[in-house]
């Protein structure tokens, strides 16, 4: 990012010295309504598409409304236990786990790229592209792109075929209940791999190259190297990217509602949610699920702000 | 000897790595400049029998709406980005540079704001939209693009924070009032903080689906995202068609990231970080 004291030395505008006292307590009583027309919008948006929904899905939460009805009857926390008990609803949870896992795997290889990247390396800005790239990508162009990958005779069966890797028939990758949230773990790896690896790459380049170049000199090897000096200094990013992960993995839609439509054992806490709520009408309900999804996230954002008490803002 | 081996070790590792990233997408390319018959009769990796056969990208392009996709997205791109400028310039100015009574309140209800994922709510949002009349309507989109970003207003805070205040001090004695700083001392200043905002955001934008796909149901409304995946459907059994569409969709985001390959780095280190 450009300079800012550049930008500001290059207007017109002349720096000059500071004004008078006076001047200046005018300045600042200004015009008492001016900062509130200057945030009015910001925050009437805000309350009105955030702040009005969240208040109202705990209502929600406690009716039996149908999301058409004009009167909705209070049940209570009729539905909180019905979340907590109901083995369709409660299930779903376990499938978090996949993603779960998968996003430690994420991490790890995101560390090691990061890490190799950060030494010199012939064609580095290529390999960096390639591996970031994917992120960018359309949400559905990457759904359509592997349900291409995965489908029985298609890019991933050709490749085994083709270096001799077991033989056909090959498991249905998507359609085998056993395998398909494998499968879609390994499409969100695939897609948010990149993001990762950018800005671990991005924390381990602001460590000053000082410290490698003395730590040779008392000849430390590679992983020293990652032990000593990179691990440490990228543990806040670390730390922000595992709270990420619990939280993502909890909150995974679009790769499985586009792929599978929840098919196969694939259902997801949100896409039920949404199912419930915009297929079979039980707002209600789906208001319970989504306060629950909401206080977990809390949860876990509250333990990283009391494991990381510092690190808030980072290196942005 | 150890030195070499290591350093095989590392190339071979960064070429698989970008075999499993290029695979997929390249296959998806030449399965795209196939003909129906020869796409029925060839394996996925078995090259395209003519590399300028574009019929299939003629008939996504027609017959999949891409080009109503294309405009019905841009539209909504360039209003929420206009308006998310204008928004969070404005808030982040009176945030920043004012002491007003319930500044502390504000910050605390963005600040809380950032914890609910926006996914969570949408139940409820539904409701929200649907009152104001927005459903199957451009403004549903374009009101909650504007609406939930609070990413944005972090970077335009972030950055004002090292716009010197002398400035506006200076543009005050010159007898210019707050509205007229804010438009040409401010805002000029953040030019990158925009530029930023724009990239990461146009981006966002641009790869939605969730949002118009349960708010904009109708066809006309399709943007790309909700375009292409309506491809599902109709050309579900012509796989050739789909790809060409995907490619469409790919091409734009692909010379975004070459041309701004910098930019987009530093963007999203910005913008993920907070």
């Amino acid at each position: 990012m450009t300079d800012v004291t550049d930008v500001a030395r290059a207007t017109t505008l002349d720096p000059a010295p500071p004004p008078p006292a006076h001047r200046r307590r005018h300045h600042h009583r200004g015009w008492l309504a001016t900062p509130y027309l200057f945030v009015a919008a910001a925050v009437a948006l805000l309350l009105l598409f955030t702040y009005v929904p969240v208040v109202n899905m705990f209502w929600y939460s406690l009716t039996d409304w149908d999301g058409l009805a004009k009167t909705k009857d209070f049940v209570g926390l009729d539905n909180y236990v019905e979340v907590f008990t109901r083995k369709d609803i409660f299930e779903v949870f376990f499938v978090s786990l996949y993603y779960f896992v998968a996003s430690f795997v994420q991490i790890a290889l995101a560390l090691y790229f990061a890490t190799l990247l950060s030494f010199s390396t012939r064609f580095r800005n290529f390999f960096k592209g390639v591996i970031f790239f994917p992120y960018l990508i359309n949400g559905v162009a990457i759904g359509l792109i592997f349900l291409f990958f995965f489908q029985p005779g298609g890019t991933l069966d050709s490749v085994l075929h083709a270096l001799h890797v077991g033989s056909a028939p090959y498991p249905l990758w998507l359609g085998d209940p056993d395998i398909a949230n494998v499968s879609l773990a390994g499409v969100s790896v695939w897609r948010y791999l990149g993001l990762n690896f950018v800005l671990f790459l991005g924390a381990i380049q602001s460590i000053p190259g000082e410290l490698y170049e003395a730590a040779e000199l008392d000849g430390a090897t590679r992983w020293h190297q990652f032990r000593w000096i990179i691990a440490p200094s990228i543990r806040p990013i670390i730390g922000l990217s595992v709270i990420l992960a619990i939280a993502g993995s909890l909150s995974v839609f679009e790769i499985p509602f586009i792929m599978t439509s929840g098919a196969n054992g694939t259902t997801t806490f949100v896409i039920k949610t949404v199912k419930l709520a915009f297929t079979f009408n039980k707002f209600g309900l789906a208001s319970a699920m989504a306060v629950v999804l909401l206080l977990i996230v809390l949860l876990v954002t509250a333990i990283q702000r009391w494991v990381f008490p510092d690190e808030k803002g980072g290196r942005a | 000897m150890k030195g070499t081996a290591a350093r095989t070790g590392k190339y071979v590792s960064l070429v698989v790595a970008c075999l499993f990233a290029l695979v997929p997408i390249l296959v998806i390319v030449t399965s795209s400049l196939k003909t129906d018959s020869e796409f029925a009769s060839t394996g996925p990796l078995t090259m395209p029998h003519r590399w300028t056969n574009f019929a299939n990208y003629v008939t996504a392009f027609t017959d999949g709406h891409m080009l109503r996709g294309f405009v019905n997205t841009g539209v909504i791109l360039l209003v929420s980005l206009a308006g998310t400028i204008l928004i969070g310039t404005t808030a982040a100015y009176a945030i920043d540079r004012f002491d007003f009574r319930g500044k502390r309140l504000v910050l605390a209800l963005f600040l809380v704001a950032t914890l609910v994922p926006s996914v969570t709510t949408q139940v409820a949002t539904f409701k929200v939209v649907d009152t104001l009349g927005l459903f199957d309507t451009r403004w549903s989109a374009i009101a909650l693009f504007m609406g939930t970003d609070i990413i944005s207003l972090y970077i335009f805070i972030q950055f004002m924070r090292s716009i010197p205040k002398d400035l506006d001090e200076a543009a005050t004695i010159d007898g210019a009032n707050h509205f007229t700083i804010y438009r040409k001392v401010i805002l000029p200043l953040l030019k990158p903080a925009i530029a930023t905002v724009v990239i990461v955001k146009g981006i966002a934008i641009y790869n939605e689906f969730y949002i118009p796909f349960l708010y904009m149901p109708s066809d006309r409304l399709g943007v790309i995202s909700t375009s292409l995946f309506r491809f599902k459907g109709p050309f579900g059994a012509h796989w050739e068609v789909i790809c060409a569409g995907v490619v469409i969709v790919l091409v734009p985001t692909l010379l975004l990231f070459l041309l701004l390959q910098r930019y987009i780095y530093n963007g999203f280190t910005a913008g993920a970080v907070k």
